[in-house]
């Protein structure tokens, strides 16, 4: 069942995926106000779900899970790594199509607005987490500091979440799903919208469950280059 | 964990107070950075509060970058860590008494700068004392985060660009907030609610610092 659910995966994100895009251009009208421009629902929310919510809670649980003791395996530590290098990814394309769509909205490619600011911060801080593994050569060193590093950088995610509420900015709040914001989604934009986010998700567990297979395949490289030189040695000694 | 935390805070101030590094290097630093905005704003410009506290907070920032590397540099010597671990302290204690010290290092030099600032870049004397509880609570979140992070890179061959990577993203909250407060008392707004959010910061990098700080040493 597991090994099923792996295999269709990636056919299901595909498909999904192909299917957003097909009801997204061709099959959803234009906005009243914004016109083409409002095809943008159907990328950008869906990509800062994936960046500020199902990327940094996957990277919390796998963390959560390296540091408790019975939980503790190599194969959490890949997939917080694996999770924050997608998460990355995400955040990107949540700034670029946040931007994209800034500039004929707002008039400017980028504003000092406190929604866009903290997102570009967390990106920078995803950045130093996959800066401090590498910085690191002991897997298990490597492992505790940057699950320590991805619960303490979680910090920032609630700052990014609440900042339009805080700092009252040009970007729109969480209308949607706001009772009594006046604001809805109709019809078929509202399911290609609900279909965006699926498609979303399942293209970032596809990514991570395929960064994961890489990492394991480092390490059993890494552990077999790691034998063969400690046999080396010990042959070296044998025969002096 | 209240004597451990004494013990270490009173052992990193005793280093200090022989090096007296802040004071001849990390000082004038700040002071000549504030100077140098002073510079780039030129003799016709009058700045507002709110790029007054800005630029301040800026360069309480970058001082404190300097505090916090040199207070994890104490502990990143050969054999010290070891030698912390034989003694079985408790890490929650250790965590806060090195907090506290930076914390006091900085406030001292941000106290220092506040008056330069006010001097300097013409920030109210009014509005530079009624922002005194934000800039003790910034200078608060600062030490607590950054000595968790200091933690982090801590003995590692490239922590000196390491660790402003991962703290200054992090101070951003710190910083908007506390240049916010002086922003809202300049223009009698309410500002009750940054000191709010400067108060929520404090108390979860205090409880990450006591929950995760032995893990990182343990490391």
């Amino acid at each position: 069942m597991k090994k099923l659910a792996a295999q269709i995966l990636g056919p299901t994100a595909l498909v999904t995926t192909a299917l957003t895009v097909y009801l997204g251009i061709w099959v959803t009208p234009q906005d009243e106000v914004q016109g083409n421009l409002a095809r943008m629902l159907y990328i950008h929310p869906a990509a800062a779900w994936i960046a500020l919510y199902v990327g940094f809670g996957t990277a919390i649980i796998a963390s959560l899970m390296y540091l408790w003791p019975r939980t503790r395996s190599t194969a959490a530590d890949h997939v917080a790594a694996s999770a924050m290098e997608v998460t990355l990814v995400f955040t990107i394309l949540t700034l670029i199509t946040g931007s994209l769509w800034g500039r004929p909205a707002w008039g400017v490619w980028w504003v000092w607005d406190a929604r866009l600011t903290s997102t570009a911060v967390l990106a920078v801080l995803v950045a130093g987490y996959l800066a401090l593994r590498r910085a690191i050569d002991d897997p298990e060193l490597r492992a505790r500091r940057s699950a320590v590093l991805a619960l303490v950088a979680a910090i920032n995610v609630p700052v990014v979440h609440f900042a339009v509420v805080w700092w009252k900015t040009l970007h729109q709040g969480a209308t949607i799903l706001t009772p009594g914001s006046g604001i809805l989604v109709h019809g078929i934009m509202a399911w290609t919208m609900l279909l965006s986010f699926i498609a979303f998700t399942l293209v970032y567990a596809w990514m991570v469950r395929e960064r994961y297979r890489i990492a394991i395949r480092q390490q059993t490289r890494d552990d077999r280059e790691l034998a063969h030189a400690v046999s080396a040695r010990h042959s070296e000694g044998g025969a002096a | 964990m209240i004597r451990v935390a004494r013990l270490v805070a009173v052992k990193d101030l005793r280093v200090e107070w022989r090096s007296r590094v802040i004071l001849w290097q990390v000082l004038p630093f700040g002071v000549m950075t504030l100077l140098l905005m002073g510079f780039a704003e030129g003799p016709e410009t009058t700045l507002s509060p709110s790029v007054a506290a800005g630029l301040f907070y800026v360069v309480v920032l970058f001082v404190s970058m300097l505090v916090i590397a040199r207070s994890a540099t104490i502990e990143s010597s050969p054999g010290t860590a070891n030698s912390i671990s034989m003694l079985g302290l408790d890490p929650a204690g250790v965590f806060l008494g090195k907090a506290t010290a930076v914390f006091l290092e900085v406030l001292l030099s941000a106290l220092i700068l506040l008056a330069g600032t006010t001097l300097l870049l013409h920030l109210p004397l009014a509005l530079a004392l009624h922002s005194l509880p934000s800039v003790v609570l910034v200078v608060m979140g600062l030490s607590l985060a950054g000595t968790l992070y200091g933690a982090l890179t801590s003995g590692l061959t490239g922590s000196p660009t390491l660790l402003p990577l991962l703290v200054l993203p992090t101070m951003a909250p710190l910083l908007i907030a506390g240049e916010r407060t002086i922003s809202a008392i300049a223009t009698h707004q309410t500002w009750s609610s940054w000191l709010g959010l400067l108060i929520v910061f404090d108390v979860g990098y205090t409880v990450a610092g006591i929950l995760l700080y032995g893990v990182v040493e343990d490391s």
